[in-house]
């Protein structure tokens, strides 16, 4: 979860994201194109809408029996001699990995790309108990290498730059490398061959996991994770519980709109159906096959403010879209989840405080909703958000005290009349050619980049007398 | 002859203290278009600033008394769309615990419109008499697009002004980075986010910048002069009053 980059305050990791110029030539690359391949992909589209709405009913409705559809889930995993267990919490999950790499000797796992073994920190646990973790998606493999965390839920490794990677791999593999996506991926491709053949634990996490069938859904573009689910003689999926769906035919539902509002594409490159381990008389898969449905603070969820949050796909799309986002990158945020839906996870997993200012970074502008394939009302829930850490006491007290002020004044118009008056005399040294340009205190935040307009010579409600008279002209 | 459109003027905070030229606009408009205009005393502010920080109970306050001066308006128009989206869809859950409140908030809600939609809307309106020469553009304010739907209404009131030249804004519908409170919360993101909304301003070519929210007005007009830009950042009622800049 980062905790190291918590010592730093919100403004001050944004600052910086916002000083790197690697990072904001990048997102700006990167974002742009997610947005434009979105759009393009949802225009010659015309069902989409439809079938957003149809999505986000089936997770409703999902949710509503979230108990019944998990235990058909595992009753039928079960079935195809899988084994399921539960986690309550990250660290019951991490328990459970290790204690079978332990009990099986596993001395190297191959992963592809799951932001729920992020949330628990996966692979500080396996290091530290001698299992090498390797990250085989083309980005999680290079944030790996710089030992760094992924900044995006579906493109971990977008702060990066061609350049920067190609420096990273010269570095971190030995040999000089060009900046060309296509070598560097052959590059990658090489060393992660040998990985795959060596390794003892195939580790993914989830995009869906189907009730009826017992089937877990892996949607991916590189082919990784499919030898991560085929290869290792052991296949390990993790899964937070909201991601179980009821039947097959939903499944159909949430395909048809997953990648086009992630990358833009009708499908991903792959879907992986994985139904239990490898069956007599099969040549390929695994020879056990686990499932982990972890709750780690969702199931409270259910019931809260934050209920929408469990709908969401990791598709990523509200980050591309957000203003927010687009400036400063997912590492400012400081948690696992980044962008707008990363501070409602964030706050479901870490509990209010965690985000009592990431609540407020967001302007609230909406283009994340509009974005969500299943119309998860962001913009709605941060501003809960920013209820809860109000009333609970929080948010810092000057900014109570100025709120509360604000509160008054507003219900006393001869009061906010005498604010306006003496904010106008208050005014007069700051005042030059008609716009103010310093303040001091806080409102200098305003003034360090922005003219700020000065208050009326009259106020409207000081005119409307005169506008009045000229109306019965 | 039918009787005359009445209707009530929401000035807003940010439009009675630092642009009363736009509501006076707003009134020679709808004047000029035959429609009675009133102004009920004792007007504030909407509550959106403490209703977007978390402050629910004093925004309820705020709006029980908002929709009290205007109970008996027959429409009321709001010269912001961020305004208007607080008092149409925000309010009746406000006061949802008070059923009387909450019936008056609701019949606010249906008689409350932003300028351009009022004009469109209920007028009928989409060709001006008013005279506006050069190149203008148009930036959607977030709350007016996404909040209330309203893209094409301001679009078509600026076509309908003889002399006015549109030239649309690419990323027109991308948020300026005011966000109330959180342009000064995360004032370096706000400023960065309003840098590149003016670059794309600047290279339209434009020599005015219309949009229909006093809060990007603000966060906009107050990037384009700092920069010492040419570009002045005018609200939609100016142009079509005939008001804007010479």
């Amino acid at each position: 979860m980062s905790e190291g980059l918590l010592r730093t305050t919100l403004p001050d990791r944004a600052g910086a994201a916002l000083r790197d110029t690697f990072l904001q030539q990048a997102l700006t690359i990167a974002t742009t194109k997610f947005i434009d391949l979105r759009r393009e992909s949802f225009e010659g589209f015309p069902q989409g809408e439809a079938l957003r709405d149809r999505a986000r009913a089936i997770k409703e409705a999902t949710l509503q029996h979230l108990d019944v559809h998990l235990e058909r889930l595992a009753d039928n995993v079960e079935r195809l001699g899988g084994t399921v267990h539960w986690a309550a919490t990250a660290e019951e999950a991490r328990e459970i990995v290790l204690r079978l790499a332990r009990d099986r000797g596993v001395r190297m796992a191959v992963k592809s790309k799951s932001m729920a073994t992020e949330e628990i920190d996966l692979n500080e646990a396996l290091e530290h108990a001698g299992v090498t973790p390797v990250e085989t998606d083309l980005g999680e493999y290079i944030i790996q290498l710089a030992h760094e965390k992924p900044s995006h839920i579906i493109a971990p490794a977008i702060h990066k730059t061609k350049g920067q990677v190609a420096e990273l791999f010269s570095r971190e593999l030995g040999g000089r490398f060009e900046a060309d996506p296509e070598v560097l991926t052959a590059v990658a491709r090489r060393a992660l061959r040998q990985k795959f053949l060596e390794a003892d634990m195939g580790i993914t996490g989830a995009n869906f996991a189907v009730a009826d069938t017992g089937t877990v859904v892996l949607v991916t573009n590189e082919g990784n994770g499919r030898m991560v689910t085929s290869l290792p003689r052991i296949h390990v999926a993790l899964m937070g519980i909201e991601k179980v769906i009821p039947s097959m035919s939903d499944l159909v539902v949430f395909l048809d709109i997953l990648a086009r509002s992630a990358t833009g594409q009708k499908l991903s490159s792959y879907t992986t159906l994985v139904r239990g381990p490898r069956r007599a008389g099969e040549l390929e898969g695994p020879e056990e096959f686990h499932l982990i449905l972890l709750d780690n603070g969702r199931a409270r969820q259910i019931a809260s403010t934050l209920r929408e949050a469990l709908y969401c796909l990791r598709c990523g799309a509200c980050l591309n879209v957000c203003p927010v986002y687009r400036q400063i990158g997912g590492h400012a945020y400081g948690y696992t989840y980044p962008g707008p839906i990363g501070i409602l996870l964030t706050a479901m997993l870490n509990g209010p405080e965690s985000v009592k200012d990431l609540a407020h970074a967001s302007s609230l502008c909406g283009a994340c909703a509009d974005a969500c394939p299943v119309r998860i009302d962001i913009p709605k829930m941060l501003i809960e958000l920013r209820r809860d850490v109000g009333e609970r006491r929080i948010a810092p007290w000057p900014e109570r005290v100025v709120f509360g002020g604000f509160g008054r004044l507003l219900q006393r118009p001869a009061l906010y009349r005498l604010a306006a008056r003496t904010g106008r005399v208050l005014q007069r040294p700051f005042v030059s050619r008609g716009a103010i340009r310093r303040l001091p205190l806080f409102f200098g935040d305003w003034t360090r980049t922005r003219d700020l307009p000065p208050i009326a010579a009259r106020t409207f409600q000081e005119r409307w007398a005169d506008l009045e008279r000229e109306g019965h002209r | 002859m039918a009787a005359p459109v009445r209707a009530s003027l929401m000035i807003t905070c940010l439009g009675d203290v630092f642009f009363p030229e736009v509501g006076v606009a707003m009134v020679r408009l709808l004047r000029g278009l035959g429609v009675e205009v009133d102004f009920p005393e004792g007007q504030t502010c909407c509550g959106l600033p403490l209703f977007n920080s978390g402050y629910h109970h004093d925004a309820a306050l705020v709006a029980a008394r908002t929709v009290e001066l205007f109970e008996r308006a027959e429409h009321v128009v709001v010269p912001s769309g961020s305004c208007a989206w607080m008092v149409k869809t925000e309010y009746p859950g406000l006061l949802k615990h008070d059923p009387a409140r909450r019936a008056a908030a609701e019949s606010l809600a249906r008689r409350t419109r932003e300028l351009s939609q009022f004009l469109v809307e209920v007028l009928g309106i989409t060709r001006l008499d008013a005279r506006f020469e050069g190149k203008v553009t148009y930036h959607d304010s977030c709350h007016l697009l996404r909040g209330l739907g309203e893209s094409a209404a301001p679009r078509a009131l600026l076509r309908g002004v003889p002399g006015v030249e549109l030239v649309e804004l690419p990323g027109a519908d991308q948020c300026c980075g005011f966000g109330g409170s959180f342009s000064v919360r995360l004032p370096e993101v706000s400023s960065a986010i309003l840098d590149k909304k003016l670059a794309s301003v600047e290279a339209t070519g434009a020599r005015c910048l219309v949009a229909c929210d006093a809060g990007c007005l603000m966060q906009m007009g107050g990037g384009l002069s700092r920069r010492g830009s040419s570009v002045k950042a005018i609200h939609l009622a100016q142009v079509l009053a005939g008001e804007g800049p010479r």
